[in-house]
């Protein structure tokens, strides 16, 4: 009997009752992969045989009668940007195409030790740097939904391996939206949880100050499963959070949001907005307001210079922390032919390293924090964000969960934005203020747009550390909108394969 | 007016120690040019008594008990090296002219 397309608590069950084995269920999706990868290019490698080995001792323990995690034996797909020891980690880039790893980020290590099964490494815009997946070295990931269409980014890879049922769960990354965009235009769910919830020891560093891993998969209650496995303290990481982490399975089994106040931020909506997507997003307000909830409109006003600021602060990190790609210790080295010094090495590597965007983004961070430019663009951009924090805290003293739609379309046409720098990074928009503020957002599909069949990304917002909350009402909305339309999104979306 | 010449591109290239085409050069000159015009508000909500914001954590000097736990050996540190002598990474010459 075939697994895949069902939920991973759904497999975790089946796995309990020994209707099937862990390694039967990580070979339907090398099969399922093999079958649609082809077509969809979500993965840069697969690790066959440390999948089906991990697969082969989860059995064991469970045959032994061994007390196993949820997830034991539920395979997953991990982002390229997480460092697993002796699997390529190459974030996309040419600069690291050799590169394995010697030591596990701690998030790998925690999904090991949880029993689950790393099926391989997906695609991403190089470094994380982009809203399409386009820009990795490695060629764009195919939007299942619609293969001409982009999968979101950076971490198309992931949402498309879970929409194309390539992998019930996924491990992604956000740092303006590279979670909740991906899930809300291949119609799956996506975590970015509170900035220090999840540790970034092994997460390969794009801005630090935003980057959070978070897990991504295709209901509510299988992302809070994966969120349980990878959250909590981490004494690797010094911004890690030393607080016990939100009891999110729980919160996603409530089913209840009565008496909840639910704050729609008017600066996300309206122009810019696609019609479908508006239209979409106020049905799902409507049903939380029958499920008891009350919806109250709060107003951030400076959200309008939320982009500008993320784009001098995250390329300011970037151009600091991509100092590291230097060809001394590790990744790729060009021209060391005798004929050039250390520094010719490191600038010829560079350039042949990194794509167009990643060079893009450094200059420009580079330029941002340079003398004489440093107080009137990173300095300013400090400052907006001090300024969205404190719109966040005010809407949050009128409500309990703020929403949005998650991005402001759906899936554009591959190559559509491609040479429009600027256009691209409008697909953030409504993301970008949560990373600023270092909160918790979610996105859950909500339908498909009327103009284009498309999935639409309902966003929840919660205060630093309640994640719980997002989980609670989003299991809510899951559930109204599954019994509104009969069944989940997911199952309406198209075959693969067939060829 | 532009916000950013090709000379200056050429300056931060180097920098950023990316060697740079001239095509290269031409292309970024005017893309960084429409971006900083994009990012330029910034300075209008940027007012004098907004405090500046560099992280979401107002965390301070973290540190660990100071125990030794288990680290990388020599060959896993030196296991991605695109070049390694001895234990040690061999790098290109750093001072002086190459020949």
């Amino acid at each position: 009997m075939s697994f895949i397309f069902k939920s991973a608590a759904e497999m975790s069950a089946a796995l309990s009752s020994k209707e099937v084995s862990a390694v039967d269920l990580a070979q339907q999706h090398f099969d399922r992969i093999e079958k649609v990868d082809g077509d969809v290019h979500a993965f840069l490698h697969l690790d066959k045989e440390g999948a089906l080995a991990q697969a082969k001792t989860i059995d064991a323990k469970r045959a032994a009668g061994e007390k196993l995690s949820p997830l034991a034996g539920v395979p997953l797909a991990l982002k390229d940007v997480m460092a697993q020891r002796g699997i390529p980690t190459t974030c996309g880039s040419k600069m690291l195409e050799n590169w394995r790893p010697p030591y596990d980020s701690t998030v790998v290590t925690r999904l090991k030790d949880a029993g689950i099964v790393i099926l391989g490494k997906t695609n991403m815009d190089e470094f994380a740097m982009g809203s399409s997946t386009e820009n990795s070295a490695y060629g764009p990931t195919h939007n299942p939904w619609d293969l001409s269409r982009i999968p979101g980014g950076s971490g198309g890879g992931s949402s498309a391996a879970l929409a194309a049922f390539e992998a019930p769960l996924a491990i992604g990354t956000d740092t303006g939206g590279s979670i909740r965009q991906p899930a809300a235009v291949t119609g799956t769910v996506g975590v970015k949880p509170t900035y220090g919830a999840v540790s970034r020891y092994g997460l390969v560093a794009f801005s630090s100050s935003l980057d959070q891993a978070g897990p991504c998969a295709r209901t509510v209650l299988d992302t809070a499963l994966l969120h349980e496995v990878i959250a909590g303290h981490d004494a690797k990481d010094s911004s890690s959070i030393n607080a016990p982490a939100p009891a999110v399975v729980a919160a996603a089994k409530k089913l209840d949001v009565k008496g909840m106040k639910i704050g729609v931020i008017k600066e996300l909506g309206g122009d810019g907005f696609q019609k479908g997507v508006s239209e979409r997003f106020n049905e799902a307000l409507d049903e939380l307001v029958k499920a008891g909830a009350e919806i109250v409109e709060v107003s951030c006003p400076n959200f309008e210079y939320a982009l500008a600021a993320y784009y001098l602060i995250a390329p300011s990190e970037a151009s600091s922390n991509l100092a590291r790609f230097d060809s001394m210790r590790y990744g790729l080295r060009v021209g060391d032919d005798g004929t050039h010094g250390a520094e010719e090495v490191m600038s010829l590597t560079r350039q042949a390293g990194f794509g167009k965007e990643v060079k893009r983004r450094i200059i420009l961070g580079t330029y941002a924090l340079s003398s004489g430019y440093y107080e009137a663009y990173y300095g300013s951009a400090q400052k907006v964000r001090t300024l969205i924090m404190r719109d966040y805290e005010a809407a949050f003293a009128k409500a309990d969960v703020l929403v949005s739609p998650t991005a402001p379309t759906t899936a554009f046409k591959i190559g559509e934005k491609a040479d429009d720098p600027v256009a691209m990074y409008l697909n953030d928009i409504a993301t970008i203020p949560v990373n600023m503020a270092g909160i918790g957002g979610m996105s859950l599909p909500c339908g498909l747009a009327s103009e284009d069949n498309l999935p639409v990304g309902f966003q929840i917002m919660t205060p630093a550390m309640k994640d719980d909350l997002m989980y609670q009402v989003g299991g809510t909305l899951e559930a109204a909108l599954n019994s509104k339309w009969g069944s989940s999104l997911m199952s309406q979306a198209p075959a693969l394969g067939a060829k | 007016m532009a916000a950013i010449s090709r000379d200056e591109v050429a300056h931060l290239a180097r920098l950023a120690r990316i060697e740079m085409s001239s095509d290269e050069l031409d292309h970024l000159a005017s893309e960084l040019d429409q971006i900083l015009h994009a990012v330029d508000r910034v300075q209008e909500a940027a007012k004098d008594n907004v405090p500046p914001t560099s992280h979401p954590l107002p965390l301070k000097n973290v540190t660990r008990p100071d125990v030794v736990i288990p680290s990388l050996s020599p060959e896993d540190a030196l296991s991605g090296a695109p070049a390694s002598d001895e234990q040690r990474f061999k790098v290109p010459q750093i001072l002086g002219d190459a020949e």
